[in-house]
C-alpha cells in the first residue's frame, strides 16, 4: 500500500528528530545506566511512535468492553462504578468478627469477606490444636452455629460475600447451610470463594487444606459443577496469581502460571462436559501489585488481552461474558518492610494506583504493619482511607484506561504478553499446569526467581528504602503490633464446640459424613454432600478428616 | 578452639504450625546449601514432636524455624520438647514476622537468635556458622 506523502514526510522527519534526540542523550550524564524490570525486560529511556509502528490499533488496543478487552472488561470501567473495596477480615472468635463485620457495614461496606484462622486451612477444628495460635490470623469457624454467629443480623440475601475457603469448600457450605436455616433461597447467595486455586496453593502459599493432587483435581471441579447447577450467583473459582508472585515468581511468570491454571481448570471441566459459556463467566482472578508500578499496568493489560484471546480461541467460547477477565488485587506484601513501616503507606498507595490504571474489579490494599505483625486497627483504617482518597479526591477515575496509547504503556504490554506466553509455552511443553505442578517445574521457577530478586536487595542493584539505603536507627517497640485474643474466649470457643458436638444429632451427622465418604469413594459430585453434612452438623474438621481419609492427603513437594 | 573441621555446618531449615508461606524458608535453606552447609529442608506444618525426631536423627546443630502468621507462638513448645529430649546443644533460630514484644519471649524461651525481615542471607548464614560451632563445643565439652 503507498503511504500518502504527508505520511512519508512524518515518518523521515521522526527518524531524524528520534536521531537527534538520541545523540544528546547519549551525550548526558546517566545515560549508561541500564534499567530491567522484574520479568527481565530492557527499559529504554524514550518510546516513540516508532515503537508502535506496524501496530494494528484495533486488534491490539480497541475500545474498553470490546474485544480483546486490553482497556478494560466493560464499557464504563471505573468512571461508571468504582471498584469494590474489599478489605479482608478474620480475627478471634465469631463473635469478634460479627462486630468488626458490622462496622464495616455501620461505615458503608456492602460485600463481606472472611479470612478463617490458619487452623481451619489445614483441616482442623478448634479442640484439635495447640490454643496459642487460634483466631490469631483469622477467625475460628468450624460449626453452622460459629457460622450462624459470625454472620449474625447480616442481610445474606443482599451482601455479596467473599470466603476464603480454598479447598474442600467447608465454609460455603456452612453458609449455605446457615442460609437455609434462616429460610434464604440459594439462588440469592452471591459472592466467591476466593482463592480456590488449589494449583497455586500447591507450588507456593500453602494456605489451604490440602488434599492429594488427584483429590483436589476432583473437589474443585466437582465444586464449579455444583455452583453452575445450585448458586447462580456464586464464583466458585479465583485463580490466583498473589501466591506465586508473593513467593517469588516475577510479574510476568505469576501471569503465565495463572493463565496456564486458568486453562487447566477449563479444560477439566469441559472433559466432564461442561459448556465453558456456563462456566466461564463464573471465573475469577487473584493478582499481586507490586510496586514496579507500570510493569505491573502492563502485566494486568496484557493477561486481560490474553485470556479474551484464550476464552475464545482455546476454549471456544462464544459468549463476550466468557472473555472477561474479571480480577481482584491485593497490594504486596513482600515490597513492604519492617524497617520505618510508616513509609510503607506510600508504597501501598503505589500499588494500589497501579492496579486501579490496570482496571481491577476490586482491591484489597494492605496494612503499613504487614512485616511488623498481623495488622492493627488503625493500620487497617489507613488502608481503606488509601482507597478512599484515591478514589474520591485524586480524580484517577476520571478516564478510562488513561495510559492507553502511551507509546511505553503499550511497548511495554506487548513485551509483557510475550514474556507471559513463553512461560505459558513452558507449561503446555510439560504437559500443563497440573503436570508441571505434579513435577515441581513450577516450584523450581519460583524459587530461582525469589533468589535473583533476593540477590539484586543483597548486591544493592535493586533499592529498598530503609533495608539498604537511607536507613535510620529505629525502637522496634516504638510500633505497637495486633494483640492476640484473650485465652478465656479462645477457652469457650472450644468449650462451645463440645457442647455443640454433644447437643447435635449424633446419628444423622454420622449418617451425613458416611453419605459423604461414600460420594467421595465413587464419581458422584460431592459438594452437595458437603452442604448436607455441614447443615447436619458435621464440623469443618469432622468433614475434612473424611476426605483426607478418601482421597488422601497432599505434601508439598521440597523444591529447594 | 573448635573450627567447622571435617564437616560443614548441618542446619534444619523448616516451618511449625499452620502456616504454608514458605518463600523464606526456601530462600534461607537453597542460600546455606549454596554456601556449603548442610541443610536438611523440610515443607511447612510440622509438628513440634517431628522436628525434634529430626533433630536427633540428624544430629543437626541447628533449627532453623521461619514464620510468617504467628506460627512462632509455637517456638516456646519446641524448645521445652527439646529439652524433655534431652536435646541441649542444638541451637535454634527464628526468622520471619516476630513482634518485638515476642521476641523477648523467645529469647527468653531459649532461642538464640531472631531475624527480622530485611535481615540479609549473607548474615544469617554467618551467625548460623557461628552457633554450629557453639553447639558443637557444648557437645565436646559433654563427650570428652
Amino acid at each position: 500500500m503507498n503511504k500518502p506523502d504527508s505520511a512519508k514526510l512524518f515518518e523521515s522527519e521522526l527518524e531524524q528528530a528520534e536521531q537527534r534526540w538520541q545523540d544528546s542523550y547519549d551525550a548526558s550524564a546517566g545515560a549508561e545506566k541500564d534499567s530491567v524490570n522484574r520479568s527481565g525486560i530492557e527499559i529504554k529511556p524514550l518510546y516513540t511512535p516508532q515503537d508502535r509502528a506496524g501496530k494494528d490499533f484495533f486488534s491490539e488496543i480497541g475500545f474498553p468492553g470490546e474485544y480483546p478487552n486490553t482497556r478494560g472488561i466493560y464499557a464504563s470501567m471505573h468512571r461508571g462504578r468504582s471498584w469494590t473495596q474489599r478489605q479482608l477480615i478474620g480475627w478471634g472468635v465469631p463473635e469478634d468478627y460479627n462486630a468488626r463485620l458490622k462496622d464495616i457495614l455501620a461505615h458503608g461496606g456492602t460485600a463481606l469477606s472472611l479470612i478463617p484462622c490458619n487452623s481451619v486451612y489445614r483441616g482442623y477444628d478448634a479442640d484439635e490444636v495447640p490454643p496459642e495460635l487460634l483466631g490469631t490470623c483469622g477467625v475460628v469457624v468450624n460449626s453452622i452455629e460459629d457460622m450462624d454467629i459470625a454472620l449474625a443480623d447480616v442481610p445474606l440475601d443482599r451482601i455479596s460475600c467473599a470466603l476464603n475457603d480454598p479447598s474442600p469448600f467447608t465454609l460455603l457450605a456452612l453458609l449455605l447451610a446457615v442460609a437455609k436455616r434462616r429460610a434464604i433461597p440459594w439462588s440469592k447467595i452471591t459472592g466467591t470463594s476466593n482463592q480456590s486455586d488449589y494449583l497455586s496453593h500447591s507450588v507456593a502459599n500453602h494456605m489451604f487444606f490440602r488434599l492429594a493432587l488427584p483429590g483436589a483435581r476432583r473437589v474443585i471441579t466437582d465444586h464449579i459443577e455444583f455452583a453452575n447447577e445450585s448458586l447462580p450467583g456464586w464464583n466458585p473459582l479465583s485463580v490466583v496469581g498473589q501466591h506465586t508472585q508473593q513467593a517469588g515468581a516475577t510479574p510476568a511468570e505469576a501471569m503465565g502460571f495463572t493463565l496456564a491454571a486458568a486453562l487447566q481448570y477449563a479444560e477439566d471441566c469441559i472433559a466432564r462436559g461442561m459448556d465453558p459459556d456456563r462456566f466461564l463467566p463464573r471465573f475469577t482472578f487473584f493478582f499481586d501489585i507490586s510496586i514496579s508500578f507500570f510493569e505491573e499496568i502492563a502485566k494486568f493489560r496484557a493477561g486481560r488481552r490474553l485470556w479474551a484471546r484464550y476464552a475464545r480461541e482455546r476454549l471456544g467460547a462464544k459468549d463476550p461474558k466468557s472473555w472477561r477477565f474479571k480480577f481482584h488485587g491485593q497490594t504486596s506484601g513482600v515490597d513492604l518492610t519492617r524497617q520505618q513501616p510508616l513509609n510503607n503507606i506510600a508504597r501501598v498507595t503505589v500499588q494500589a494506583m497501579a492496579g486501579i490504571f490496570g482496571g481491577l474489579q476490586s482491591l484489597h490494599t494492605d496494612g503499613y504493619d504487614e512485616a511488623v505483625s498481623v495488622p492493627t486497627a488503625e493500620a487497617a483504617r489507613i488502608a481503606i482511607a488509601t482507597q478512599n482518597i484515591l478514589r474520591e479526591e485524586s480524580q484517577l477515575t476520571d478516564v478510562i484506561d488513561p495510559l492507553g496509547g502511551s507509546y511505553y504503556v503499550e511497548t511495554l504490554t506487548d513485551q509483557m504478553e510475550q514474556q507471559i506466553e513463553a512461560v505459558i509455552a513452558r507449561i503446555d511443553a510439560a504437559g500443563g499446569m497440573y503436570k508441571a505442578v505434579e513435577k515441581g517445574l513450577v516450584q523450581q521457577m519460583i524459587g530461582e526467581s525469589a533468589m535473583a530478586h533476593q540477590s539484586k536487595i543483597e548486591s544493592g542493584a535493586q533499592t529498598v528504602v530503609g533495608v539498604n539505603a537511607f536507613r535510620i536507627e529505629e525502637d522496634p517497640y516504638e510500633y505497637r503490633s495486633q494483640p492476640y485474643p484473650d485465652p478465656a474466649s479462645i477457652a469457650a470457643q472450644s468449650a462451645r464446640l463440645t457442647a455443640f458436638k454433644k447437643n447435635r444429632s449424633n446419628a444423622a451427622t454420622s449418617h451425613a459424613l458416611d453419605d459423604l465418604a461414600r460420594a467421595a469413594q465413587g464419581t458422584e459430585n460431592i459438594m452437595a454432600h458437603t452442604v448436607a453434612a455441614a447443615d447436619a452438623g458435621a464440623t469443618h474438621g469432622e468433614i475434612c478428616a473424611v476426605l483426607r481419609r478418601e482421597l488422601g492427603f497432599g505434601q508439598p513437594l521440597a523444591v529447594v | 578452639m573448635v573450627t567447622e573441621g571435617a564437616h560443614p555446618p548441618k542446619v534444619i531449615v523448616t516451618k511449625i504450625g499452620f502456616d504454608g508461606h514458605d518463600r523464606g524458608s526456601r530462600l534461607v535453606a537453597a542460600f546455606l546449601r549454596d554456601a556449603g552447609m548442610e541443610v536438611i529442608y523440610t515443607p511447612p506444618w510440622q509438628e513440634v514432636a517431628t522436628v525434634v525426631k529430626l533433630a536427633i536423627e540428624e544430629d543437626a546443630e541447628v533449627i532453623g524455624i521461619s514464620s510468617l502468621a504467628t506460627d512462632h507462638l509455637l517456638v516456646p513448645r519446641l524448645m521445652n520438647a527439646l529439652r524433655d529430649a534431652g536435646v541441649k546443644d542444638v541451637q535454634v533460630i527464628v526468622g520471619g514476622i516476630v513482634p518485638a514484644r515476642d521476641e523477648k519471649l523467645l529469647l527468653e524461651a531459649g532461642v538464640a537468635r531472631v531475624f527480622h525481615p530485611g535481615t540479609s542471607l549473607e548474615e544469617i548464614a554467618h551467625e548460623i556458622r557461628n552457633l554450629a560451632m557453639r553447639a558443637r563445643a557444648m557437645r565436646e565439652k559433654e563427650t570428652p
